[in-house]
């Protein structure tokens, strides 16, 4: 299958190194979750990985193809992006937002009636089909989420790519927001999150990528990098294994 | 579609009405006939409707899709300086006496609005960033303003500096067919551009970056944009001169009526802008006063306090 890899990726911005020649598969069908603290180039390579940034060096390969040699289209296609900050400037009906994800498969602004079935069966798992017709600016922000990943999903992309999906989001709806994400990688395509809560990605990562100051720390099966020693190493911070081993306590005491 | 066949019968029965209305009430009767009555309809009313209905379409429509592109419902051609550009341009033809044929002055019209469009989308960048892209539209007005103030000030005559001042504020007063078909395919072209961005404009409700991970081309989108917004704005302003609000006003009036769906915008504000423009020129030439208003100096009347209604809906929404 597809599998995203990148190889000697390099990104300066104003004459600063933001990633250093980093190297990486991401295997299809599985989650990745990207950890690291702030700084470290998580969100950056995560642009790459989409195709919105422009690296400096190196290249990113999808399933052996070029990204930089696959049309916009094509690109947009594969690769479902989840923006970190929710942006919703029109106050739509959450239907209408959904269906813009279909935007990818089409050349004008008509829906078929494949597509349109495609975006009610979105619509039951991200379970905002009873929110159909009401104007987006008046859900909440759990709900929002929920929308803008049916969106994502809605172009039925290969890859979804996230960027910090579970911000601002309550206990409730983080986990809610993870279990479609899990849902998504059972179905087939292949997930990667940046996430800020280590046992959110213990809890649903199957690979996990440690990045710090532009560079991989560790790259491998969750249980093999998700040990106290490697974290504490990343984040300066003392881990601590809790419940099992899902779970850590984070910081002194 | 309901939405655009209602508002195309509507600009039919206005434009129908318009042929009776003025200042002399002319019966269907003498519409034909070849008397001076039936010369007033085919070689007054009937191109002042048409450059009436030319000059709204492609405000609306450029107000529509400026409003989409930068997602900023307070967008208008009028308000960030591209009409003045335009007006700017035209009036730079006046001064060195090259107004005389109608083409040299629309040609320094649309160059001035292109012109206007492009400062904007450079000193904005690749930003996107609203606040400084409205701060730019200001700085365009300011400076398009005092340029043509310049021009008025060194005018080599009384008459000149009227004729010039005459021009910034619009009217469709003694419009003939030479001003429809000098309008007609430039801005049909300018509208026919902006409808191609369309789909990137749905996109844009998610964001620049969302946008973008949809396969928008950004810099293709803004010269699109920028070439739209010059042929129409540009246009409309060398055949009626400035007439500012329309681009601002209509576009709002519409967005809940297509479910605030940019792409769904453009067509009928282009229809409701022609509709606007129709009525109140309609409206102007059959007040019974002596001189006639002017339909630039009205719109700004209207639009002014539109704008400070909308700006104060929006403090309560943000608050």
């Amino acid at each position: 299958m597809a599998d995203l890899r990148f190889a000697s990726l390099r990104l300066e911005k104003g004459g600063r190194a933001i990633l250093n020649g980093v190297d990486g598969v991401l295997t299809h069908g599985r989650i990745t979750a990207i950890l690291g603290p702030n700084g470290a180039g998580k969100s950056s390579l995560l642009h790459c990985l989409a195709g919105l940034e422009v690296p400096t060096g190196g290249d990113v390969t999808l399933g052996g193809t070029l990204l930089s040699a696959l049309s916009a289209q094509d690109r947009a296609r594969s690769l479902g992006f989840l923006p970190q900050r929710a942006e919703l400037h029109w106050n739509m009906a959450v239907r209408a937002l959904v269906e813009l994800g279909r935007l990818v498969h089409s050349g004008g602004t008509r829906l078929t009636s494949d597509d349109a079935a495609i975006v009610d069966a979105v619509m039951a798992d991200m379970d905002v089909a009873e929110l159909s017709q009401r104007p987006i600016w008046t859900l909440s922000g759990g709900e929002q989420a929920r929308v803008l990943l049916g969106r994502v999903l809605a172009g039925q992309p290969e890859w979804l790519i996230a960027d910090e999906p579970l911000a601002s989001l309550d206990p409730a709806h983080q986990i809610s927001v993870l279990r479609k994400m899990e849902a998504v990688a059972r179905a087939g395509a292949g997930v990667a999150l940046v996430l800020h809560d280590v046992n959110h990605a213990a809890r649903i990562a199957d690979d996990v990528l440690l990045m710090k100051d532009g560079s991989i720390v560790a790259h491998g099966p969750a249980t093999a990098v998700l040990t106290p020693e490697i974290l504490q190493n990343v984040f300066d911070v003392p881990f601590r294994r809790i419940v099992g081993e899902t779970a850590f306590l984070i910081g002194d005491s | 579609m309901k939405l655009n066949g209602g508002l195309v019968l509507l600009l039919a029965l206005a434009a129908l009405l318009s042929l009776f209305v003025g200042r002399h009430w002319i019966a269907p009767g003498h519409w034909v006939g070849g008397d001076l009555e039936s010369l007033i309809i085919t070689e007054l009313r009937l191109p002042r409707i048409c450059v009436g209905m030319l000059v709204g379409a492609a405000l609306g429509t450029a107000g529509a899709s400026m409003q989409g592109y930068l997602r900023n419902p307070l967008a208008d051609p009028g308000l960030f300086g591209i009409s003045a550009c335009a007006a700017l341009g035209a009036v730079g033809s006046l001064f060195f006496g090259l107004g005389a044929s109608p083409w040299v002055l629309s040609l320094f019209a649309l160059a001035g609005a292109g012109a206007g469009t492009a400062v904007l989308s450079l000193v904005a960048g690749r930003s996107g960033s609203t606040i400084i892209f409205t701060l730019a539209g200001v700085m365009l007005s300011s400076l398009a303003a005092a340029l043509t103030a310049l021009i008025i000030n060194l005018a080599p005559t009384p008459f000149a500096s009227t004729e010039i001042v005459t021009w910034l504020m619009g009217a469709l007063t003694d419009r003939s067919w030479d001003d429809v078909w000098l309008g007609l395919p430039l801005i049909a072209v300018g509208i026919a551009v902006l409808l191609t961005t369309r789909r990137s404009l749905d996109a844009l409700t998610l964001g620049d970056l969302a946008a973008r991970s949809m396969g928008v081309d950004m810099r293709r989108l803004q010269w699109r944009i920028v070439i739209g917004l010059a042929l129409c704005v540009g246009s409309a302003v060398a055949i009626a001169g400035v007439i500012g609000f329309v681009g601002l006003m209509v576009p709002h009036i519409m967005r809940p009526l297509v479910g605030h769906r940019p792409s769904a915008l453009l067509i009928p504000s282009a229809l409701g802008g022609a509709l606007l423009v129709v009525v109140a020129d309609m409206v102007v030439r059959s007040l019974p006063i002596v001189s006639e208003i002017r339909l630039g100096v009205v719109m700004s009347v209207l639009g002014a306090p539109f704008f400070l209604a909308l700006l104060l809906r929006m403090r309560r929404e943000m608050a």
